[in-house]
């Protein structure tokens, strides 16, 4: 079997004209000695020519027209680096790019490294003690948090719907 | 091929404000539009829908192509794109849709209008019977080869794959096209 689909293979890669220069010799040289290369060869040939000979559909007469009136209420979009500047683009990441590695100096600059070492950590605030239910409490904080869910839901369902139209693709 | 101007030339003056030139190209186009089309739903009348949305799309976008493959791998992966939106919106399954069955449920219904289909016995109306038994990406993968006078590297393009995957599939496409012709018309293939 796995030598039969190697033999269609290379025959139809021989048909279709992809073949390398030395691969197509080899092959001709097959064709003209080998009998079941020559019987597969002119099956498939057949089936070739046979797909070639398919024809198109042809959409109903007015079809043209159609296409044509439709286009008559739209104008052409101006192609979108005419109003997409990447300069601008660039520009505006490289800015943004530079103040968080300037927050991260300044940080890391403010930072006292000679205190490392020091087992008995102060903390001002009692981590205990603190309610974190007042937290979810607050409206804005909930709002916030809401819009965050259904904008996590939203793109939760266009990543599976993606997902399964590749899935029945394939 | 096609005779008289290029598409280039077409394009141009379309986008000079010429739109009744773009009319030469949905002459061009309109069969292959439609027959993949086609191949993503049976219903003719949503293929047609589907048709006339990539070419208007394929209008408002003009600018954005910029003429570094052929106009016709531009426009033929609008198509693909265009139908499988279209899909997703009426819900549809895009592939196996096991036409085998569809075929046979058609078949068993009127012995005599079947008869008189086979009768006909051509070629051209048994591979394209053959062609509408495939799978949508089987029949859409040959039509682009066979009709859309595409290369692989250019059907590559259009499906967003590679170029050996693109082999690997025509080969498996031929092999099933092979398979259904031999079951469903191999009287008619012994009488070529």
């Amino acid at each position: 079997m796995n030598t039969q689909q190697n033999i269609e293979e290379r025959l139809w890669s021989y048909i279709d004209g992809v073949s390398g220069v030395e691969e197509k010799s080899a092959i001709e040289e097959l064709l003209q000695s080998n009998l079941e290369w020559q019987r597969k060869y002119r099956e498939l040939l057949d089936i070739h020519e046979l797909l070639h000979s398919s024809e198109l559909e042809e959409p109903s007469m007015r079809f043209t027209r159609n296409v044509m009136e439709e286009i008559a209420r739209y104008q052409i979009a101006p192609a979108t680096k005419t109003y997409l500047n990447k300069r601008i683009i660039y520009g505006i990441g490289t800015f943004l790019v530079t103040m968080i590695i300037g927050f991260l100096i300044y940080g890391f600059g403010q930072t006292d490294w000679s205190a490392g070492g020091n087992t008995n950590v102060n903390i001002p605030v009692d981590l205990g003690k603190v309610d974190y239910t007042k937290f979810f409490n607050n409206t804005y904080v909930n709002i916030f948090m809401m819009v965050n869910i259904v904008l996590g839901l939203g793109l939760l369902d266009r990543f599976l719907s993606k997902k399964k139209a590749e899935r029945t693709a394939h | 091929m096609h005779t008289g101007p290029s598409d280039n030339e077409i394009l141009s003056r379309v986008l000079q404000g010429d739109q009744q030139a773009y009319a030469e190209i949905v002459k061009r186009y309109q069969a292959f539009v439609f027959t993949i089309a086609l191949r993503y739903t049976p219903n003719r009348e949503d293929a047609e829908e589907i048709a006339q949305d990539c070419f208007v799309k394929a209008f408002r976008s003009l600018s954005d192509f910029r003429g570094e493959s052929k106009f016709s791998t531009w426009l033929y992966t609008i198509v693909t794109t265009t139908c499988l939106t279209f899909l997703r919106k009426k819900k549809l399954e895009t592939s196996s849709l096991d036409n085998e069955k569809v075929f046979e449920a058609a078949d068993s219904l009127d012995s005599g209008f079947r008869a008189n289909q086979i009768e006909q016995k051509s070629r051209i109306t048994m591979v394209n019977k053959a062609i509408a038994l495939l799978s949508t990406d089987d029949a859409q993968i040959l039509t682009l080869f066979y009709k859309g006078e595409q290369s692989l590297e250019e059907i590559a393009q259009v499906l967003a794959i590679e170029a050996n995957t693109v082999k690997v599939r025509l080969h498996r496409a031929r092999q099933r096209l092979k398979e259904k012709m031999e079951k469903h018309f191999a009287a008619e293939l012994s009488d070529l």
